[in-house]
């Protein structure tokens, strides 16, 4: 018979080493500039900020990291994860909420693609100009409060304030909601008719089917998709910055101000406080990972 | 029954959002024509085409973008390229270095950037020097569209029939391999440019005017030419998204800007 013999010859060719051509030359080449590149201007950079929130003047010390621990900085930090932890949760579930009604099979077609693609749009729609758009709708001149004026209701009365944590959660809503309809779209789609179809026929209504079928399968991607956001909100520097002037106190306002000499602080101080915020990241993003892992069995990939 | 109507619960939950995403677009296009008292018009406008500091701005990072895109794939398609071809158990390296622009903010990026390097001026001086975080930022796209753009490819057979016709890698790669992710690098070069014309941190930190530095600034003295500019800026960063999404490949890549 050919067959075995074909497919021996097969075998034989497939597990041949590939030719050397260029050889580990040609990876230098190739991949090296990429390392380099990463290794000098995005990891030397971030090394550079460990050893310099260890260094005082005299070798090494623990000062600077613990000066993490005065009540200003410690306030720093409560404010950006209270900001990031609320927007995070106002753009999972309006925006959760935003994508399973729009998947409904209901729902007017052309809306969907209306609605991905003004999503990419507003969740890229950057910093400054998304603070002054809102300056100009909500701000004590914005559009939106003198309209409200008009009818009678003083928006500023009643203690909201765009210059203030409420105030950021409502701008950063902005990013987030769009932010997670693009993410969690295509976790909603991956839910089969036919689990529904199948717990419908065991007698489950809509809401025993979501308690127990449809929730805990989005789990594993609506945490993602949370801390996703998390980090997102965690890092935004130019909208609370163009927004409030650095007024409220967050963690990336607080090194900006270390960098541009606007307060009395040694560089270690920032470091130190750039030091923090990598940790978080990190813890995000370790957890981030395991999540998208479970949440990516359901996928089949 | 009528199964085609939504429920009202939806259809309140999805007109809500649309108010809250629309009102901000249209008050800032009312607040750009404001002229005082009940007045409106296109002053804000009017003089800001005649602001030379505003064409500059918007020039230095339409400048800045394609730098980055330029530099970006310089780098970026050798690697992912000979990575794909020769070295698929490097792939975890690279999606983890793709996911570092993440884990290190941009406010933590350029603080360690001052921190390391001081000079030299002809290179920290200039505003060119911002491409260089830039290509950073962008880094998480870039990689994810050419390594989509990759995989659809047989680089193996590409490479080899090339090859066989007498071309060299440099010949290789500007005639074969770039035509064939034209889709790909037109949605990597797009994003990059959305990402690039909205970002302020580096730029504000290491003082150079950038366009949305110079939005910043046109707002400590004129709300009405601010909000014209925001405008603007929505504009190019739907234009770009735009581009993004008829270049094809579009799904899965148009995610997260990088730039609040």
């Amino acid at each position: 018979m050919q067959r075995p013999a074909m497919e021996q010859a097969g075998s034989a060719a497939g597990t041949q080493p590939v030719r050397p051509r260029g050889g580990h030359w040609g990876a230098m080449i190739f991949i090296g500039p990429f390392l380099l590149y990463v290794a000098v201007f995005l990891l030397l950079p971030t090394l550079r900020l460990f050893s310099q929130a260890f260094s005082g003047d005299h070798g090494l010390t623990l000062q600077y990291v613990e000066a993490l621990g005065q009540p200003q900085t410690v306030k720093a930090f409560i404010n950006s994860i209270v900001l990031s932890a609320v927007s995070a949760a106002v753009g999972l579930i309006v925006g959760g909420l935003v994508a399973y009604f729009l998947l409904r099979p209901q729902a007017p077609r052309g809306l969907r693609s209306l609605v991905t693609s003004f999503s990419a749009v507003a969740a890229n729609f950057a910093g400054v100009p998304l603070a002054f758009a809102f300056i100009a709708t909500l701000g004590s001149l914005g559009m939106v409060t003198l309209w409200l004026k008009n009818l009678g209701i003083d928006l500023y009365g009643t203690g909201f304030s765009l210059y203030s944590m409420s105030g950021l959660i409502v701008v950063y809503a902005y990013f987030q909601v769009p932010l997670m309809i693009i993410v969690i779209i295509p976790a909603i789609e991956g839910l089969r008719r036919e689990w529904r179809e199948a717990s419908e026929s065991l007698g489950a209504g809509s809401w025993t089917y979501w308690r127990h079928v449809g929730l805990p399968i989005l789990l594993p991607s609506l945490l993602s998709a949370y801390l996703l956001l998390f980090g997102n909100a965690f890092s935004a520097y130019a909208t609370p910055y163009a927004l409030t002037s650095g007024i409220i106190s967050l963690v990336p306002i607080e090194i900006s101000n270390v960098l541009s000499g606007n307060v009395m602080l040694a560089p270690q101080t920032g470091a130190a406080l750039a030091l923090g915020m990598i940790v978080v990241m990190v813890g995000v993003m370790l957890l981030y990972a395991l999540a998208a892992r479970r949440a990516g069995r359901w996928s089949g990939k | 029954m009528s199964a085609r109507r939504m429920h009202p619960t939806g259809v309140i939950v999805l007109l809500l959002a649309g108010l809250y995403f629309a009102v901000p677009l249209v008050a800032t296009g009312v607040f750009s024509l404001w002229e005082g008292g009940s007045r409106y018009g296109f002053n804000a406008y009017v003089s800001l085409v005649h602001k030379s500091e505003m064409w500059d701005s918007l020039w230095l990072s339409l400048r800045l973008a394609l730098e980055t895109i330029a530099l970006s794939l310089v780098v970026l398609v050798p690697a992912v390229f000979w990575m794909h071809l020769r070295a698929p158990r490097m792939k975890p390296l690279f999606d983890f270095i793709s996911v570092l622009p993440f884990v290190v903010p941009p406010i933590v990026l350029v603080a360690g950037l001052t921190a390391l390097f001081h000079g030299p001026d002809w290179f920290v001086g200039t505003a060119n020097y911002l491409v260089v975080p830039y290509v950073i930022l962008a880094l998480p796209y870039t990689y994810r569209a050419l390594d989509v753009g990759m995989r659809a490819l047989d680089l193996r057979t590409l490479t080899e029939a090339s090859h066989s016709l007498g071309a060299g890698w440099g010949a290789f790669l500007l005639r074969v391999l770039v035509p064939n992710l034209a889709s790909a690098l037109a949605g990597a070069a797009l994003l990059t440019i959305a990402i690039v014309m909205g970002e302020f941190t580096f730029a504000n930190v290491l003082l150079f005017n950038t366009f949305a530095v110079y939005i910043n600034y046109i707002g400590q003295t004129s709300a009405t030419e601010a909000a014209a500019l925001t405008l603007l800026s929505f504009l190019i960063t739907w234009l770009a998204m735009l581009g993004v999404l008829l270049s094809g490949r579009g799904k899965g890549q148009a995610q997260l800007g990088g730039a609040h």
